[in-house]
C-alpha cells in the first residue's frame, strides 16, 4: 500500500478554527447529560447506551456514526421522545423533555409517508393537529417548492420514487418549524447517485432556514460532507468515542472528498469504527478458508 | 406480444386472461352440469316412464330405478303384454339447467298457493332485510370496539377474554332464548345474525388494527399529532381500506347464519322457502333460490368491491 503523509485530522486551517470559535458562541440548543438505555429482556439486562453527553449549539450540523448496534437509533429516538431514557436526561432550550412534540421534528430510514394522504396533505398534517393559526396549505406549498416536488403536491406517496419520498418526509418534518430536526439514516436505502443529490439538498435547505440538525448514518463519506462535529459511537455498551470537529471547510462540494482534510478525517473515523486486529473466527487474515471446488480441466480453470 | 407463462409464480396475468378465467370458472362448472343432465350416458340411473304399458303400478311421468324397470319390462315382455317404455332420466334431486332456468322464472311469477305464503322476491326481501339488519347493528358497535381493543390496551384487556370466551358459544344456542325474549318475528332473527357476527368481527377488526404500522404513528406523534388526532387522523385512515374488506368477508359470514336464523320463531325468507320446496321435492326450486343466494352474494361482493376502488383512491391496486 502507498503511504500517503496526511495531516492530523485535528490540524484546522485558521478559517475554519474561526469557524468553530464562533460556533461555539452560540447558544445552546440541545443537550444531553448523562444519558443511559438498558432494555430489559428475558436474558437480563442489556446496555444500549450508556453515559451520553452531548452539546448541539443553534443552527449546527451533528452526525452521529458507529457500528450497526450501537445504539443510534436508540439515541435518537430518546431524543424524539419516542423511547424514555433510563437515566439522564435531554434539555432542548433548557426544558427536559418528555415525549415526542412537534418541536422536534423527525425523518425515519423508512419511508413514513402517510399512504392515504397525497404529497401536500402529507405536508399539512403537521400544520393541521398542531391547530396553528394561519394558512396551512400555502404554507405547505410553499414547502413543497423547497424540495421541488410542486409538480407532485397531489401525488399519493405511491406514486413516488424513495428519494423524492424523503423529500416530501423532509419538507413534512420542516413544516412545522422544529427547532431540531432528527434524521435516523435517512437515505440509507437510497441507490449512491440519488444519495449524493439527496445530501447536497439537505446541505441547501440547512444553509437557508433556522434549523439545527442531527443526523445519523453508518456512511464514513456522508458523515464528513455533511456535519460540522461527528459524535462516533461504540458498541457494547454504546459509549461516545470522540467528538471529531471536522477540518473540512465551508460551503461543501463533492470535490473536497479527495482533500487532504477530508481524507484525514475518514482514515482517523476508519480507524475508531473499523479497529484494524478483528476478531478471528475461522478466519485467517483477510480470507476466507476455502478449498478448490471446479475441476482442473473445467471449461473455465481459472478466473485470473 | 410476448408469450406470457400461463404458470408464472406469484405473477399476475394479464387482464384479458384474467377475465377469461373469471368466466371460464364459472363455464366449467355449468359445463359439467349440463354433460350430466343432457348426455344419457354419463350418469342418468333411473328411468323415467313414459307410457305405463301393462305394469299396474307404473304411471306416466314416474322415476324408477333402472333395475326396476327392467324387472318389470321383462316379465311384462315374457307374459306377452304391453311393455312400458322409458327414457334413461337423473334422479330427482339434479334437475337439469333449463329445468331451474325455468324455475328461476316461475318462483317470480307463481303465486304463493295458502293466502299467508309469500312470494319469493317478498321472502327474499324479507332475508335482505334480516341480514342487512343484523349487521349493521353489530357493525355499530363491533366496528369502534375493535378499532379501541386495537389501539388501546385498557380495552383490549378488558374486551377480549370475554369476546374470546363468547365467539365459541354457538350462535344457533341462543334461539329460543331470542325468541322468549324478542317475540317471533324480524327481532329474534336479526338477534341471532347479531351474535354470530359481533365477537368475530370485534377480534378480526382489533387484529387489523394492530397491524397498523407503528412507525406511522411515531411519525405523526413526532409531528405534534396526539390523542384524539392520532386516532381519527392515523389509526382510522391507515386501517380503513383493510377494515372496509373485513367488512365484506364479514359480511359473507353473516350470510352462513341466515339459515338458523330463518328457522327460528316464524319460519321466513329465502331459506325458509328452500326448505319448504324440498318437502315438496321441488328440488328445481331449490337450486334457483339457492342460485339467486349465490347471485346476490357475489354482486353485493363486487359492488363494494367496485366502490372500496373508488374511495380509496390512494390504494396500491390502481396503479397498475
Ligand atoms: N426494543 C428493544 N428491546 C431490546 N433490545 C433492544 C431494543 N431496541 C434496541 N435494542 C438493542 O439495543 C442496541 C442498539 O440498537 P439500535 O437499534 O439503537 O442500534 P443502531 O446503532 O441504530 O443499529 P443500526 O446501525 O443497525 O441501525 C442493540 O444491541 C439492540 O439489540
Ligand atoms: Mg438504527
Amino acid at each position: 500500500m502507498t503511504q500517503i503523509q496526511l495531516p492530523s485530522y485535528r490540524e484546522q486551517s485558521p478559517e475554519v478554527r474561526a469557524r468553530f470559535e464562533r460556533l461555539k458562541q452560540r447558544p445552546v440548543i440541545l443537550e444531553v447529560q448523562n444519558l443511559g438505555k438498558n432494555f430489559e429482556s428475558r436474558q437480563g439486562t442489556v446496555t444500549a447506551l450508556r453515559d451520553i453527553n452531548l452539546t448541539v449549539h443553534r443552527r449546527e450540523f451533528v452526525c452521529v456514526i458507529g457500528p450497526s448496534g450501537c445504539g443510534k437509533s436508540t439515541l435518537i429516538r430518546m431524543l424524539a421522545g419516542l423511547e424514555t431514557q433510563s437515566s439522564g436526561q435531554v434539555l432542548l432550550d433548557g426544558q427536559p423533555v418528555s415525549g415526542p412534540g412537534p418541536d422536534r421534528g423527525m425523518v425515519f430510514q423508512g419511508y413514513t409517508l402517510f399512504p392515504w394522504l397525497t404529497v401536500k396533505q402529507n405536508v399539512m398534517f403537521g400544520l393541521q393537529v398542531s391547530g396553528r393559526s394561519g394558512m396551512p396549505e400555502p404554507t405547505a406549498l410553499q414547502w413543497i417548492d423547497l424540495v421541488g416536488l410542486s409538480k407532485f403536491a397531489d401525488a399519493y406517496p405511491h406514486q413516488l420514487s424513495g428519494g423524492m419520498k424523503q423529500r416530501v418526509a423532509i419538507a413534512r418534518a420542516l413544516a412545522n418549524q422544529p427547532r431540531i430536526l432528527l434524521m435516523d439514516e435517512p437515505f440509507g436505502a437510497l441507490d449512491a447517485q440519488t444519495r449524493c443529490r439527496m445530501q447536497s439538498y439537505l446541505l441547501d435547505i440547512w444553509k437557508n432556514i433556522d434549523v439545527t440538525i442531527l443526523f445519523i448514518t453508518h456512511d464514513l463519506d456522508e458523515a464528513i460532507f455533511l456535519a460540522d462535529r461527528i459524535l462516533v459511537l461504540k458498541a457494547h455498551p454504546g459509549e461516545v468515542q470522540e467528538l471529531i470537529e471536522v477540518p473540512v471547510p465551508h460551503p461543501r462540494s463533492t470535490q473536497q472528498f479527495l482533500s487532504p482534510e477530508f481524507l484525514a478525517t475518514k482514515a482517523r473515523l476508519e480507524e475508531l469504527i473499523h479497529p484494524p486486529q478483528t476478531e478471528t473466527v475461522g478466519l485467517s487474515e483477510d480470507h476466507l478458508n476455502m478449498v478448490r471446488m471446479v475441476a482442473v480441466d473445467d471449461v473455465v480453470p481459472d478466473v485470473y | 406480444m410476448s408469450a406470457q407463462s400461463w404458470f408464472a409464480v406469484r405473477k399476475e396475468l394479464s387482464p384479458r386472461r384474467r377475465m377469461f378465467l373469471g368466466i371460464l370458472s364459472f363455464v366449467i362448472p355449468l359445463a359439467i352440469w349440463c354433460l350430466v343432465s343432457y348426455v344419457p350416458f354419463i350418469w342418468h340411473p333411473m328411468v323415467e316412464v313414459s307410457d305405463p304399458g301393462s305394469v299396474s303400478y307404473f304411471t306416466q311421468g314416474m322415476l324408477l330405478e333402472q333395475e326396476v324397470f327392467e324387472r318389470e319390462a321383462e316379465a311384462a315382455r315374457q307374459k306377452g303384454e304391453a311393455v312400458p317404455v322409458g327414457t334413461s332420466a337423473n334422479p330427482i334431486y339434479l334437475p337439469a339447467p333449463h329445468q331451474v332456468a325455468k324455475a328461476m322464472y316461475t318462483a317470480f311469477t307463481t303465486e304463493p298457493k295458502r293466502r299467508d305464503e309469500k312470494w319469493l322476491h317478498e321472502s327474499l326481501g324479507n332475508s335482505i332485510y334480516v341480514i342487512a339488519m343484523g349487521f349493521l347493528i353489530s357493525s355499530l358497535f363491533g366496528v369502534p370496539l375493535g378499532i379501541l381493543a386495537g389501539t388501546y390496551d385498557v380495552f383490549s384487556r378488558l374486551n377480549e377474554p370475554f369476546v374470546e370466551f363468547f365467539r365459541y358459544l354457538p350462535a344457533p344456542a341462543f334461539g329460543a332464548l331470542a325468541v322468549a325474549v324478542l317475540g317471533i318475528n324480524e327481532a329474534p332473527k336479526i338477534a341471532i345474525i347479531v351474535i354470530g357476527t359481533f365477537f368475530q368481527q370485534v377480534l378480526v377488526i382489533a387484529n387489523t388494527t394492530r397491524k397498523l404500522d407503528p412507525s406511522l404513528l411515531e411519525a405523526a406523534m413526532t409531528l405534534g399529532a396526539k390523542r384524539m388526532s392520532l386516532l381519527f387522523r392515523v389509526v382510522i385512515p391507515g386501517i380503513i381500506v383493510d377494515l372496509y374488506k373485513d367488512q365484506r368477508i364479514l359480511l359473507g359470514w353473516a350470510w352462513t347464519y341466515l339459515i338458523v336464523a330463518e328457522m327460528i320463531g316464524a319460519s321466513s325468507g329465502i331459506t325458509w322457502f328452500i326448505t319448504q320446496q324440498a318437502r315438496y321435492k321441488n328440488f328445481e326450486n331449490v337450486y334457483a333460490a339457492i342460485f339467486m343466494i349465490g347471485v346476490l352474494g357475489l354482486t353485493t361482493d363486487l359492488l363494494l368491491a367496485w366502490i372500496g376502488r373508488r374511495i380509496f383512491p390512494w390504494q396500491r391496486s390502481l396503479a397498475h
